[in-house]
């Protein structure tokens, strides 16, 4: 890869082929605020948070949508990108609730960050008061657009990431919003529930409706269909409370589908769980020790011939569950007999 | 014919693909991230062709998509690669270099001149010579399928003619290419990576081959029986026959996964022993002896391995909630260890992973050390070996690639008068398999919640059937309940259900004759019905 030289607020950066200003910046920790910004989706340049002054280019242009190159001098500060820069930001709060506290985004959220960042503390403007209804009709997820930004980032990720295209942003000015075809509520739209927009979402309105923060995260690998997704199961006092896709896994890159993202933790903490071993005697199933059923079963299965014994395998099952299994089959019921359902 | 059951190319790589084949596959339902590749790829200008009765979601972003009567794929390929012989389109270089049985294969696509493609498979021939000319000219093109292809009578007929494809257009062994065969479940490629099959130990060495057995022999210090072993439709046939006396299943649910389900039922109840390991008190386990309860994946370590046969770590991320629950690897050992048996004490999975490594060539570098790092994809021979993205670069796995000439063979369970509709099965996108695990989900239920069979509009008509009535689908076999979704995704003549519904179970209606004669896999996309209002 092609790497050049350039200057951003002083500081010679190394940069890469196809980077923006703003990855560029962000890749040397230099933080330049932005709020439509995914290193997932194609530069959109919508929020005009990321302004910045490059030497010979007039005006203030947006870093992400603006190629770094070689030799090219960028200040991302400056008394008038400061005020510019508030000034944006006062006329996106000016349409925003500011009860952070109770807002499913807080602590998350992209625009509390730039707002400290930019030492915003005083609305000049008087807010105005929106009351879009919620759409709490998908089961994990709710759109409540008094939260919006109208960064896209929901709308790009349906386009550029899944590919659904189930929501849009419609109407113009002051009427723009997230929307559904026809306006109808999520559950009755094209949407597949797979929540890649809430993850990309920078403020509260696209939200988990039950999301406790993680405390600890484990990565793993989803346990449904076979591509094999990279998943961080995110725990809280024993129990799995969140899953997010691995953006280094090179199956998934980040994304997941529905069941992959909100289909886990029930299962697995469900209280139909069997919990110990269980002997069918007259009368039904008991709870038993395992001594009790290992013995059933190991002196049962010896009693018979090779030929009479027979083992269903797992395509669920690890590769050391199912190693030990065939090993079993072979070299301990000394059959053949071990298949699984890899035609089923 | 070329040596090797896998995906081909990966997941990675066949975003890079000039043009798709997409056959017997709702990659968007089932394997719904490789579906947003897809999407993104024909976006920017990827061809896409589906071959498909049903109008699936991934119709929308097709340039050509060939509706073919259900079980008449091997005419309709053989009718592409004759149009690819016939336009000159064929890469004569790569056949001449790297396959064999050309001139035979060329000799069988005399009996698939366009009009009689289009005869046996209701595709126009103007279709498929364009669908032909847009697969050879894609340069790179990736065929992607899954059990639409595989759950046939004449499955391996099927996967052949996909392979001859692929052959004579030289669509092997470079990015964006390739056979692509999308895996249903977690770790099936995994399972018969292990051996878990009838006929080969792990990384698929054969039973039969007297110095395969002689090395496990000497690693696991026993006798080992030679002659592959029975396939799991085997087995319920020997059951019925009182051969099979006792059989251990683990972490699979039969009775609602196996086709002609009512039998398999029966069968079990026959058993003079059947234990069940499983995470669930499931269907199956119902009709257990013993019932032995496992951990789930978030519960233990391990490895699965994906469609690209990418082996990757599974960590543990909770603890056991109150039970006494073990790993799989560990109640199996422990059985035999009951039974007397030596050389399975295990203290861990990785000590398992150090066996397999000492035992499989493919997997021979593959250790717990390198998985903490990222995935790796077998064939991995060696510690220093980087793994294989991309199968047959240099040579196919056999040495040459083989055509092989096919006939068009028709599905044996046909409509007729009594049971004059097809079922087809598949899985929808918010459920998985038989629902044990997704069916616990309170969120997945409310956005499916009941079998749904879908019903043409001019069958829903003629049977006097509306959106959203009862019905009772029957078949041979048996008979089952659902709801209606009336539909021209299914053409005229075909109905689709799931088998994610243990009340509305599909796989009572399935057959479990007429097995592929190779593979042994059974018709589960195929069965005449009938349906009526309740």
């Amino acid at each position: 890869m092609e790497t050049f030289k350039l200057k951003i607020d002083d500081r010679q950066i190394n940069a890469g082929g196809g980077d923006t200003v703003l990855q560029a910046a962000l890749k040397a920790g230099i933080y330049i605020p932005n709020l439509c910004y995914d290193p997932r989706l194609a530069p959109y340049g919508g929020c005009r948070m990321c302004i910045v002054e490059i030497e010979g280019t007039r005006g203030f242009p947006a870093a992400c949508t603006t190629r770094a190159s070689d030799g090219m001098v960028v200040k991302t500060y400056g008394p008038q990108l400061d005020r510019l820069r508030l000034d944006t930001l006062e006329l996106l709060l000016s349409d925003h609730p500011t009860d952070c506290l109770t807002c499913p985004g807080n602590q998350r959220c992209e625009l509390q960050k730039v707002a400290s960042f930019l030492g915003y503390n005083q609305r000049s403007l008087k807010p105005r008061k929106s009351d879009h209804p919620i759409d709490d009709s998908n089961p994990f997820f709710n759109l409540d657009r008094n939260y919006c930004v109208l960064c896209a980032r929901c709308v790009r990720t349906c386009d550029e990431v899944t590919g659904i295209n189930a929501i849009e942003l419609i109407n113009r000015g002051d009427e723009s919003r997230v929307s559904t075809f026809a306006g109808s509520r999520l559950a009755e739209s094209e949407c597949r529930s797979c929540g890649e927009c809430m993850v990309s979402c920078p403020v509260g309105a696209i939200h988990a409706k039950n999301s406790p923060v993680a405390t600890e995260e484990t990565a793993t690998i989803c346990p449904y269909c076979g591509v094999g997704c990279g998943i961080y199961l995110g725990t809280r006092q024993g129990k799995i409370v969140s899953v997010r896709g691995n953006e280094a896994s090179p199956s998934n890159r980040g994304s997941l589908c529905v069941k992959g993202r909100f289909g886990i933790n029930e299962f697995v903490h469900h209280s139909e769980r069997l919990k110990s071993p269980r002997v069918k005697k007259e009368g039904g199933f008991e709870s038993a020790e395992w001594e009790e059923a290992l013995r059933i079963a190991g002196d049962k299965l010896s009693g018979y011939k090779p030929e009479e014994v027979a083992v269903i395998a797992s395509a669920k099952a690890t590769n050391e569950d199912n190693y030990v299994l065939q090993k079993f089959t072979r070299a301990v019921l000394g059959t053949n007999n071990i298949d699984h359902c890899a035609r089923l | 014919m070329l040596g090797s059951g896998a995906m081909t190319n990966s997941i990675g790589d066949i975003a890079l693909a000039g043009c798709y084949l997409l056959i017997g596959a709702n990659t968007s339902e089932t394997h719904p991230v490789i579906g947003f590749d897809i999407k993104q790829a024909v976006k920017s200008g990827s061809g896409l062709v589906i071959i498909n009765p049903v109008k699936i979601p991934l119709v929308r972003y097709a340039d050509l998509w060939l509706r073919n009567k259900p079980g008449t794929d091997v005419a309709l390929l053989m009718g592409m690669a004759r149009s690819i012989l016939d336009e000159g389109l064929a890469d004569l270089d790569f056949i001449n270099e790297r396959c064999e049985g050309f001139e035979e294969f060329k000799r069988a696509l005399a009996e698939f001149d366009l009009k009689t493609v289009e005869g046996i498979t209701g595709v126009g021939a103007k279709d498929i010579s364009r669908a032909a000319s847009m697969y050879a000219r894609g340069n790179p093109s990736s065929i992607l399928y899954a059990m639409g292809v595989t759950q046939h009578s004449h499955g391996t007929d099927n996967v052949m003619a996909i392979a001859n494809l692929a052959l004579m257009t030289g669509n092997f062994g470079k990015p964006g290419s390739g056979v692509n065969p999308l895996r249903g479940q977690n770790n099936v490629q995994g399972a018969c990576d292990m051996g878990a099959l009838p006929d080969v130990y792990t990384g698929y060495q054969k039973v039969c081959n007297p110095d395969a057995r002689s090395k496990f022999e000497t690693a696991w210090g026993v006798k080992l029986p030679d002659g592959p072993g029975l396939t799991v439709t085997e087995m319920f046939k020997k059951i019925d026959q009182g051969l099979i006396k006792a059989l251990y299943i683990v972490g699979e649910n039969p009775v609602l996964s196996d086709p002609d389900a009512g039998h398999v039922r029966q069968s079990l109840e026959k058993l003079e022993l059947l234990v069940v390991q499983d995470i669930f008190m499931t269907e199956t386990a119902r009709l257990a002896h013993v019932v032995l309860p496992a951990v789930s994946f978030a519960e233990k370590e391990g490895t699965f391995t994906n469609t690209e046969r990418r082996v990757q770590k599974v960590r543990k991320a909770v603890e056991l909630e109150h039970g006494k629950a073990l790993p799989d690897w560990k109640i199996t050992g422990l059985i035999a260890q009951q039974m007397g048996a030596d050389g399975f004490s295990y203290q861990s999975s990785e000590e398992i992973m150090t066996e397999i490594a000492s035992l499989t060539p493919s997997y021979a570098g593959i250790s717990y050390k390198r998985l903490e790092e990222e995935g790796l994809q077998w064939p991995c021979p060696s510690n220093e070996h980087p793994g294989t993205s991309i199968l047959h670069v240099e040579r196919f796995a056999r040495g040459k690639g083989r055509f092989m000439p096919l006939e068009y063979r028709p599905a044996p369970e046909a409509p007729d008068s009594e049971y004059p509709l097809l079922l087809t099965t598949g899985r929808n996108i918010f459920h998985y398999h038989t629902g044990t695990m997704t069916r616990k989900s309170a969120g997945l239920n409310a956005l499916s919640g009941q079998e749904l069979v879908n019903i043409s509009t001019g069958d829903a008509a003629r049977l006097k059937i509306k959106d959203g009535d009862n019905v009772y689908v029957s078949s041979r076999r048996g008979k089952v309940a659902a709801s209606a979704r009336i539909t021209d995704d299914v053409p005229e003549g075909l109905a689709f259900m799931t088998f994610h519904f243990a009340e509305s179970a599909a796989n009572i209606l399935m057959s479990a004759d007429n097995l592929d004669p190779i593979a042994k896999i059974p018709p589960l996309k195929m069965a005449s019905v009938k349906i009526a209002r309740i």
